[in-house]
C-alpha cells in the first residue's frame, strides 16, 4: 500500500522564557493512502503541536517526516510554503475563509498561490463547489452563508489541490449536531472516494467515523488502534 | 496574471474600509498636489520677477545717481552737488568701447497745468530719442523726441498716457501747450505715449519705476531752461542740489560683455566692484564716491535665478515634509491593517502563501493608495492656475479692500505648472508608499504562520 506520508521519531522541543518544553518526544506512524485517522489526546498532550508539524507550518527539532517520498522536516520556510500550496488541504475549526472573496475565490486561493489560476482551474472550482452542493452559492460571501456552508467551502477549498491529505483541525468544533453529521457525512464520502483524512479532535462521536484513532499523551502516542466499530454513515 | 489577482484583491481589500481607505488616499493627494501647486507658484513668482527685469534690459548697464546720506552734507553750504555728471558721461562714452549708446536722463518733479485747470504733478524726464526705445514705451500718438529736438533745443514734450488724460480731458493734446508754473515756460505737446505698468524698483530707487506722470523734454532742452539746481523747501529752510544727471542708461554690445564693461564703468566712475580686492592700483580711483549706484540687470538675473532656486528648494522641503505626513499616514493604517488581517495572513500562509506572497499583497494595497492619491494630487496640480484666478476673482468680488493691500507680486502672480514637477511628484508619491508600505508588508510576512492562525 503507497503513504501519504510516513512519520518517524518526530521530536519538537520548545524554548519557552527558558524553560525547555518537550512537545513531542519521538511520534512514530504511518498515513496509508485513504486513510482516515483521528487524533486525539487531552490538551497539553501535543496534539496541536503535531498538528501544526503535518502542516508543514513548522519544522521538527528531530526525526523526519516524509510527504510521499519527500523528507519536509528540514524544509526552509519558502519550500514548506510551496509545499502547503501543492500538497495540502486544511480544514479549520473557524471556516477561515477570506472574507473578500466569493465561495470560487476562496476555493481557488491554493491555487492562486501555486500560479496556476486560469479558466480550467475556475471550472474546476466550481465543480468542486457543486461537489459540496454549494453550486447555487457560487458568488456569494462567506458572510452570507451559514456556518455549515462555510465548512463546506473549506472541504471544497482544502481539496482543490489535490492533497496527500486533507488535515482537519477540530472541524466540527463550531457547528450544532445536525450540521456535524452533515459534515462528517462529507468526510466519509470523501474517504469512500480515496481521500487520505487526518482529523485532530477531542470528541469522541466525531472521532468515531475515523477507521483508526491515535491517541497522544505527554507528547508520545498512548494508543494507534484500528476502529472495529467504524460508525456507518447513517 | 498573479499581479492582476493581487491587484484585484488589494482594490477589494482597500474597499473594505473606503472611509480609512479614501483618508490615507486625501494624505498623499495633498502631499501631491503641494508640490505641483508650490513648485508652480514659485514659477510663477520666479518668472515674473524675471520678465521685470528683462524688462530693463538684459544688454543694458544703468548708473543712477544716488542722494547722500543727509549727515553727510550736514553743514555743507549752498547747493549739494552729487550723482553723476556730464563729464561722467563724456568719459564713459569717450573712454570704453564696448559702449554701443548711452542715453543720459535727468528727472525732476514739477507741477505742469494746462489752461485754467488744476495743475497734476509730473515727473519732468530730460531724456534723448533712445530713451523710449531703452525702456521699451510705445507712442500712442504723434511723436516721440527726436534728435532735432535735441539739436535744435526746443521746448517739446510728450506727454504719459494718464497724465494726458488728466491734463486733457476733451481735448486732444497734441499741438497744445501745457505750462511750468515754477519756471514760467510752455512746452509744446508734440506726442502721447502708451499706457505701461510699473516696473521692478531699479537700482537706488526703492519705489517701482512709474511712468505714468512722465513728461518727456529734450535733455538739451532742461538744461538749458531749468538748469541743474534744484530747490527744495524743507520746513522753513532751503535745499538747494546740484544734479547734473539722474541716470545713463548704457547699451552694450552684447551680452557677453556686459560683466566686464560693469567692471570698468564702476572703476572709471571711482566706485570698488563688490567682487574686487581692496587694494592700491594705479589709477585715478576716486575714494568713497557713494552718491551713484551702478546697476546690471544682468547681474540681477543672475541673482534672481539664485533666488528662484532657494525659493524652489524651499518649497520643495515643504512639500516634501507633506509627502512625507502622508506617507506616514500610508505606514499607519498599514500597520493597522496587518494587524486587523492577520488572521487572514495565517490564513494564507496556511493554504501555501510564501512570504514573498504576503509582501507583494500588502505592497500592492499602499501602492494602490498611494498611486490613487498621486493621480489625484496630479489633477489637481494641473488645475492650480485656473484655482488661484478664480481664487483671486473671489476675494476681489469678496474682500476687495484685503486684495488691494497685498503686495503686488501676490496680487498678480500667475503659478505656471512645471511639467517636470508632474511626473516628479507622482515618482515620489509611489515612492513613498513603496517606502512606508515596505515595513508593515514585511510585518506582515514574517509573523509565525501558527501565532497568526491563532488571533483573533
Amino acid at each position: 500500500m503507497n503513504l501519504s506520508a510516513r512519520i518517524n521519531e518526530l521530536t519538537k522541543i520548545y524554548e519557552l522564557k527558558g524553560e525547555t518544553v518537550h512537545a513531542l518526544r519521538g511520534v512514530t506512524f504511518d498515513v496509508p493512502e485513504g486513510d482516515y485517522i483521528a487524533i486525539m489526546g487531552p490538551s497539553g498532550s501535543g496534539k496541536s503541536t503535531l498538528l501544526n508539524l503535518l502542516g508543514c507550518l513548522d519544522r521538527p527539532t528531530a526525526g523526519s517526516f516524509y510527504l510521499g517520498d519527500t523528507n519536509v522536516a528540514q524544509m526552509n520556510d519558502y519550500e514548506l510554503s510551496r509545499i502547503r500550496a501543492t500538497r495540502l488541504g486544511f480544514v479549520f475549526q473557524s471556516y477561515n475563509l477570506i472574507p473578500q472573496l466569493s465561495v470560487v475565490e476562496n476555493i481557488e486561493v491554493p491555487l492562486y498561490y501555486q500560479g496556476k489560476v486560469n479558466s480550467k482551474s475556475r471550472r474546476r472550482c466550481v465543480e468542486l463547489a457543486a461537489m459540496v452542493g454549494l453550486e447555487d452559492r457560487l458568488n456569494h460571501r462567506p458572510t452570507q452563508l451559514s456556518g455549515g456552508q462555510q465548512q463546506r467551502v473549506a472541504i471544497a477549498r482544502s481539496l482543490v489541490n489535490d492533497p496527500y491529505f486533507i488535515l482537519a483541525d477540530e472541524a466540527t468544533g463550531n457547528l450544532d449536531s445536525v450540521t456535524t453529521d452533515e459534515i462528517l457525512q462529507l468526510f466519509n464520502r470523501l474517504n469512500d472516494e480515496g481521500r487520505t483524512i487526518v482529523m485532530v479532535t477531542h470528541e469522541d462521536e466525531v472521532a468515531a467515523h475515523a477507521k483508526r484513532i491515535i491517541r497522544l499523551r505527554d507528547g508520545l502516542i498512548q494508543t494507534d488502534e484500528r476502529c472495529s466499530g467504524f460508525a456507518p454513515s447513517s | 496574471m498573479f499581479w492582476i489577482r493581487t491587484f484585484i484583491l488589494g482594490i477589494k481589500s482597500l474597499l473594505i474600509h473606503p472611509m480609512r481607505s479614501s483618508l490615507t488616499v486625501l494624505g498623499i493627494f495633498i502631499g501631491v498636489a503641494s508640490v505641483i501647486w508650490l513648485v508652480a507658484i514659485g514659477e510663477g513668482i520666479s518668472q515674473q520677477a524675471q520678465r521685470q527685469i528683462e524688462g530693463l534690459g538684459a544688454e543694458n548697464i544703468i548708473i543712477r545717481s544716488i542722494k547722500p546720506p543727509s549727515e553727510m552734507t550736514a553743514g555743507f553750504r549752498g547747493a549739494i552737488p552729487y550723482g553723476v555728471t556730464r563729464d561722467d558721461f563724456d568719459t564713459l562714452v569717450a573712454t570704453i568701447p564696448t559702449i554701443k549708446s548711452a542715453l543720459p536722463i535727468r528727472e525732476i518733479r514739477r507741477r505742469i497745468s494746462y489752461g485754467p485747470r488744476d495743475p497734476a504733478d509730473g515727473r519732468l524726464v530730460g531724456c534723448t530719442p533712445d530713451y523710449r526705445e531703452v525702456t521699451m514705451l510705445q507712442v500712442d500718438e504723434g511723436r516721440f523726441i527726436e534728435p532735432s529736438d535735441i539739436a535744435n533745443k526746443k521746448s517739446h514734450c510728450v506727454l504719459a498716457a494718464e497724465l494726458a488724460a488728466s491734463l486733457f480731458p476733451y481735448e486732444d493734446p497734441i499741438g497744445k501747450s501745457v505750462y511750468l508754473a515754477e519756471h514760467k515756460l510752455f512746452f509744446l505737446v508734440v506726442g502721447v505715449m502708451k499706457r505701461r505698468g510699473p516696473t521692478a524698483a531699479i537700482g537706488g530707487s526703492l519705489a517701482a519705476q512709474d511712468f505714468s506722470q512722465d513728461v518727456y523734454v529734450p535733455i538739451t532742452t532742461l538744461e538749458q531752461l531749468i538748469g541743474d539746481f534744484v530747490i527744495r523747501r524743507t520746513g522753513s529752510t532751503f535745499e538747494t542740489e546740484k544734479v547734473e544727471l539722474n541716470q545713463i542708461t548704457l547699451r552694450i554690445d552684447g551680452i557677453k560683455n556686459v560683466r566686464s564693461t560693469a567692471k570698468l564703468v564702476r572703476r572709471t566712475l571711482g566706485l570698488r566692484a563688490e567682487d574686487e580686492e581692496e587694494e592700491d592700483e594705479a589709477g585715478p580711483v576716486r575714494r568713497g564716491r557713494n552718491d551713484v549706484a551702478v546697476v546690471v540687470p544682468e547681474e540681477l538675473l543672475e541673482q534672481a535665478r539664485v533666488t528662484r532656486l532657494m525659493f524652489m528648494v524651499l518649497m520643495g522641503l515643504i512639500a516634501a515634509i507633506s509627502l512625507l505626513v502622508g506617507g506616514i499616514g500610508i505606514m499607519n493604517i498599514m500597520l493597522a491593517t496587518v494587524t486587523e488581517r492577520t488572521k487572514e495572513i495565517g490564513v494564507r500562509r496556511a493554504l501555501g502563501a510564501t512570504r514573498f506572497h504576503i509582501i507583494a499583497q500588502f505592497l500592492i494595497e499602499t501602492i494602490s493608495l498611494s498611486v490613487v492619491g498621486g493621480l489625484c494630487g496630479v489633477i489637481a496640480g494641473v488645475f492650480c492656475p485656473m484655482v488661484v484666478r478664480n481664487l483671486r476673482m473671489f476675494v476681489d468680488h469678496m474682500w476687495p479692500d484685503i486684495l488691494a493691500k497685498m503686495p503686488a507680486v501676490i496680487q498678480d502672480v500667475t503659478p505656471i505648472v512645471v511639467r517636470d514637477s508632474i511626473p516628479v511628484a507622482f515618482g515620489i508619491s509611489v515612492a513613498v508608499g513603496v517606502l512606508f508600505g515596505i515595513y508593515p508588508a514585511i510585518r506582515a510576512a514574517y509573523m509565525d504562520p501558527i501565532e497568526a492562525l491563532r488571533h483573533e
